[in-house]
């Protein structure tokens, strides 16, 4: 905790949601609770939160029939058909984008708090930025 | 601690809050400050190994091979047998050719190194005690365990990519990158195969054992239809590219058969030659083990890596580089830090994506100084790029007087460069959710 304590007011603490790797690979954050968002954020909207985005990226890596097509249609034309249209994920991660914006909007923004999209982060973390507000104002 | 004024963060939320603002002179795309030991040609559009001599190699002798074979041999082929063999030949050498380039010039699934903050708090959550002196510093192996479908899986902490990383991925040495679902680095190809390009690679070789195959048959045809008329030694000498062909083909059909055979045992059972060779599922010490990653049936899993989702490509090569405080950052968690342990660890470059190209000292040695981050190197180096506040609120990016001495205050929150007056949270929000997204711009806070 030195780390934090020396980090002066307006600098900008961050929560890291990690990914929960009990199902395989697929992209999906932990909806346990961080204790540092204790008094800032309720539960029931931070879980609704998580539950949406792994919801939203289990869709794009779902083994449905429209993955197979895609990727079938893709090797007939030896892969050119990717310059051309974008894959399902793709699509998914525009969403995504989208969902966070609003997320942000409604629910963390009023409350100080602000999502990073994850693919920023490489997929590997969904960051919570703590938009300390007592900087001088 | 008594730095003459603030730097203030253009951390990308707050980059779009006005569209008037300056424009760099030259925008830095990501591709030009990746961190790992990769090659980029055409803007980043195309991502390579540094070393592809090999890679050469392999595209010279399937093309004149292939040319050869549509030069010499094909002509007669079409007349004396069907026209069909020089098209059936054509698609199949596309098809090969469109694999390999596909395979050696995509992403192979780079997982992108953590921020320094990402890092820092990886560092926080691992911490242990420090039980020794100072100055016997060694850093402790990190692995964390996580249950996978019940099976227990080992993650690894990357010192380069300061990440644990993600079941199956490993860090390619050539390269310098973790990759996601790492398969093995194919100089042959010049580049890593992993998650994103694995089927590209195995329909590549699977393409390439037929086309081998195919291109032996006809030339065999060829010289035994030409020595019907005469006999084989004439028919040879009369075409000697023919030979050559058969002779690579001969040599090289083994090798490429018994690596798609290999492979396609892979793809049946869902793992990466990483894990074949480790031997990451055969039982141990009598314990049971399984891949857990499989799917259950050999036709799933097939379909899965064959014909999977597509993910996307994580390291935004041709997103512009939006910058960030993190040396700031660095220098002050260092000076606070009184761990041994934490420092030096940041004492190594980061490699985040996001590092300015030209500035050797941020990001790799601020740890310890952070007055020399904060008054000399940071200004000098990437003046334009960092506004300074005042203590009064101003936003500017000159560097303040001495004379005028604020206190201390970092900025790393998006919402410090936005206008006092205005910073409401709504239209905050709105006018961001463009600079939220990927690599939009370098613009600048206004003055």
């Amino acid at each position: 905790m030195d780390d934090i304590s020396g980090i002066p007011p307006n600098n900008c603490q961050k929560v890291f949601i990690q990914r929960d790797f009990s199902e395989g690979t697929s992209v999906k954050f932990l909806t346990k609770f961080p204790a540092e968002l204790n008094g800032k954020l309720e539960t029931d909207v931070f879980v609704r939160t998580i539950t949406q985005l792994n919801s939203m990226f289990s869709e794009a890596e779902t083994l449905g029939g429209r993955n197979y097509c895609e990727s079938c249609l893709a090797c007939l034309t030896a892969y050119t058909s990717y310059i051309c249209f974008d894959t399902h994920y793709e699509k998914m991660l525009k969403k995504i984008t989208k969902f966070i914006a609003e997320q942000n909007q409604d629910y963390y923004v009023p409350r100080g708090l602000m999502l990073v999209d994850p693919v920023e982060r490489g997929l590997r973390t969904l960051e919570i930025c703590l938009l300390t507000e007592n900087n001088g104002r | 601690m008594n730095q003459t004024y603030i730097a203030v963060s253009t951390d990308s939320p707050s980059v779009a809050l006005d569209n008037k603002s300056i424009k760099m002179t030259k925008k830095t795309r990501k591709w030009e400050v990746f961190p790992g030991k990769n090659k980029f040609c055409c803007n980043g559009r195309i991502m390579m190994a540094r070393q592809t001599g090999i890679f050469y190699f392999t595209c010279t002798l399937i093309v004149v091979t292939c040319g050869l074979f549509f030069g010499f041999d094909c002509p007669y082929l079409a007349v004396h047998v069907t026209a069909a063999i020089p098209v059936v030949g054509g698609a199949l050498f596309i098809f090969v050719m469109a694999t390999l380039f596909r395979t050696s010039f995509s992403d192979p699934g780079v997982i992108p190194r953590a921020s320094p903050d990402e890092a820092a708090d990886i560092e926080k959550k691992i911490e242990v005690p420090n039980t020794t002196s100072p100055g016997t510093y060694r850093p402790p192996p990190r692995t964390k365990e996580v249950i996978i479908k019940g099976q227990v899986v080992k993650l690894k902490y990357c010192f380069t990519c300061k990440i644990f990383r993600p079941p199956r991925a490993s860090h390619c040495s050539f390269c310098d990158n973790c990759v996601e679902r790492f398969d093995h680095h194919c100089p042959w190809v010049g580049n890593c195969v992993g998650r994103r390009n694995y089927r590209y690679f195995y329909l590549f070789i699977l393409s390439l054992s037929i086309l081998c195959i195919y291109i032996f048959a006809c030339v065999l045809t060829h010289l035994i239809l030409r020595s019907k008329d005469d006999n084989f030694l004439h028919a040879m000498r009369d075409s000697p590219a023919s030979v050559i062909e058969a002779i690579v083909c001969f040599f090289s059909v083994w090798s490429v058969i018994g690596l798609a055979g290999f492979h396609t045992y892979l793809v049946g059972s869902d793992q990466t030659t990483n894990e074949d060779i480790k031997g990451s599922y055969s039982a141990k010490r009598g314990q049971e083990n399984f891949n857990p990653f499989s799917q259950g049936s050999i036709l799933r899993n097939c379909l899965v890596v064959l014909c999977g989702p597509t993910p996307p490509s994580l390291i935004d090569r041709r997103g512009f580089v939006v910058p960030e405080c993190s040396p700031i950052h660095d220098g002050m968690l260092a000076s606070s830090g009184k761990e041994s342990n934490a420092v030096k660890i940041r004492h190594e470059n980061y490699g985040s994506t996001t590092h300015y190209k030209n500035s050797n000292n941020i990001g790799t040695n601020t740890a310890g100084d952070p007055v020399v981050v904060s008054n000399g190197n940071l200004p000098v180096t990437k003046h334009d790029m960092i506004t300074y506040q005042t203590t009064d609120g101003t936003v500017n990016n000159h560097l303040p007087t001495v004379n005028d001495q604020p206190p201390v205050v970092f900025h790393d929150t998006p919402l410090v460069n936005f206008p006092l007056a205005e910073a409401e949270v709504g239209p905050y929000m709105r006018d961001n959710t463009n600079a939220v997204s990927r690599g939009c711009s370098t613009e600048l806070s206004p003055l």
